[in-house]
């Protein structure tokens, strides 16, 4: 069995962020997160519900950037993917506001306290660089568990600051108070360098894991601003033999090492 | 035999659709991204003298390309996006150069938006949005405080409440229509469709192809008939109507030329031959002869 890569290293810390969700819509964005999911749900969280990226939520466990979806002539669109539920666009929005759902969304920005941005850099009004826009973001985030994955670890990223506010954090979630931020949480940041989470006092992010062959210093240094550091940093734990197995099969073309190199 | 009743005849052109729409109108597009998008109606649109228009859209390249033309006064959407390049280039243009108006929602919101003004009441509440900059930035978005006891006993929650999204008119792309504007989606995702066609004082549909209604049995179940006619004022047979975005099952996003469209719109000159070769014309067929000679083309310079 050959090393495992830091880009399995990061999968497996995705799956680990939805350990002990059980039996809800764990719905990852983009590769790495989607194969977390998806090895998450082949181990130790058998129960997920998992979409297949467009319109069903699916057993099939399709590998990242696959469209399952084939096209016959005067017929319904068919998909070449075991269906559960079909769950177009409308009804996700149904589903989300319902709360059964953890989402794991990427970041252009994240601040100390977990606020999220992904709509602009720069002043809204007149964008420096126009990104996404706010998409779900606001929705997702004081309605239901939500994570982020940052490929790319660094104080560009990891602000003091962030230009916008879609996905909301810890300090405007209190802001709210108890009740209308009942549902909000920040569970992890997962990056190509270490795992962040928000339980401490104040719910600042603080260094979970750092991944085999990352000190404390390059992430401190890769950080925008100041991270709660315990004492004793663990290394985020490798997969399994087993584990392995299971990501070289769910991503047979490699995709997650375009993504995290290393 | 049980008898049928005759349905009414709605068909209409492309042009005919414009002609019945103003400047200063608020126009809801359906469809999703670059996914099902009533391109045939947006180019006649784009043909025509109308502007000063508010669109309500889950953007694509109907947004990018009426921003272009200069027919926006402003946008309110969940997103502006081509799908599989992430930012609508033309899009993005506009919002650095400050030159449109918009209000960028959270995507749910958007629905309850049209789902308010199709249920006729002035607003819908919903906790999305509660604590982002989409409240602090928005100028149309308010809260209301729940007239009901909170949680527990608590105080009564606060929450938002998301504007009617009231449309003059709504411009849509489906798989299969009646003459009557019975219309029937056959993709994976209705996308929210139904909703503008109830949130509009006029809507119109232009469809792949205009069947007998007994026929739209024949290419789905009757669960793909999300469309009544009573919403619908006029539907247009625009046999790839939707393109470049997909239509599927009928045909897939031509990636090709949507990346040929994504590339002209980075700069003012390509974008000059673009538009006049494949926008500026006289008609939906004339459009549809360009977009061949070009895949000719592109056929003949891979061999």
């Amino acid at each position: 069995m050959s090393e495992p890569t830091r880009a399995d290293i990061c999968v497996v810390a995705v799956a680990e962020t939805f350990r002990g969700d059980g039996e809800i819509l764990c719905n990852p964005i983009g590769t790495t997160p989607m194969l977390g999911g998806r090895l998450a749900r082949a181990t130790f969280e058998p129960a997920l519900v998992m979409t297949d990226g467009y319109a069903t939520f699916t057993a099939s466990n399709l590998a990242p950037g696959v469209d399952p979806y084939r096209s016959d002539g005067d017929r319904p669109v068919g998909v070449d993917a075991v269906v559960e539920t079909w769950n177009p666009y409308p009804q996700m929005f149904t589903v989300l506001w319902n709360g059964k759902r953890h989402v794991m969304m990427g970041a252009t920005q994240v601040d100390r306290y977990g606020n999220q941005n992904i709509a602009c850099i720069g002043e809204w009004r007149q964008p420096r660089a126009q990104l996404l826009g706010f998409r779900g973001a606001p929705g997702n985030t004081i309605n239901h568990t939500t994570s982020y994955w940052v490929p790319n670890h660094s104080p560009k990223v990891l602000v003091e600051q962030v230009s916008v506010v879609t996905g909301v954090g810890y300090d405007r979630a209190a802001e709210l108070g108890p009740v209308a931020s009942r549902f909000h949480e920040i569970r992890r940041v997962v990056t190509n360098l270490a795992v962040l989470d928000f339980e401490t006092p104040d719910h600042r992010m603080r260094l979970r894991s750092v991944h085999p062959g990352v000190t404390v210093d390059e992430v401190v240094e890769a950080t925008g601003f100041e991270l709660v550091v315990p004492d004793d940093v663990p290394e985020s734990r490798p997969p399994t033999p087993e584990e392995l197995e299971i990501i070289a099969a769910l991503d047979p073309s490699g995709l997650r090492l375009r993504e995290v190199a290393g | 035999m049980t008898s049928v009743s005759e349905v009414p005849d709605k068909r209409m052109t492309p042009d005919e659709v414009v002609a019945r729409l103003r400047s200063g109108m608020t126009i809801g597009i359906g469809g999703w991204g670059s996914r099902r998008k009533p391109m045939a109606l947006i180019r006649a649109l784009l043909r025509s003298d109308v502007d000063d228009l508010t669109v309500v859209s889950y953007g694509g390249p109907d947004v990018g390309l009426l921003c272009a033309a200069g027919k926006v006064r402003k946008v309110v959407s969940g997103f502006v996006s081509l799908d599989s390049i992430p930012l609508e280039p033309h899009y993005r243009a506009a919002r650095q150069a400050g030159s449109v108006e918009v209000a960028e929602w959270d995507e749910g919101m958007l629905l309850l938006g049209l789902m308010a003004a199709a249920w006729r009441v002035p607003f819908l509440p919903t906790r999305a949005g509660l604590g982002s900059d989409v409240l602090t930035l928005m100028d149309d978005l308010r809260t209301v405080t729940s007239p009901y006891p909170g949680p527990d006993g608590s105080a009564p929650e606060e929450l938002v409440a998301v504007p009617a999204l009231e449309l003059d008119a709504a411009l849509l792309h489906q798989n299969r229509a009646d003459r009557a504007g019975n219309a029937q989606f056959l993709g994976p995702d209705p996308y929210m469709d139904e909703w503008y066609a109830m949130a509009a004082a006029e809507t119109f549909v232009s469809c792949e192809r205009i069947v007998d209604t007994a026929d739209l049995a024949a290419s789905g179940t009757f669960h793909t008939q999300r469309i009544s006619r009573m919403h619908v004022t006029g539907v247009v047979e625009a046999p790839n109507g939707a393109h470049f975005t997909e239509c599927p099952p009928d045909y897939d996003r031509d990636e090709a030329f949507q990346k040929a469209y994504a590339t002209a719109a980075s700069d003012p000159e390509a974008w000059a031959a673009f538009s006049a070769r494949f926008l500026e014309l006289d008609s939906e067929a004339a459009y549809q002869e360009a977009v061949a000679a070009w895949r000719a083309e592109q056929q003949e310079g891979a061999k």
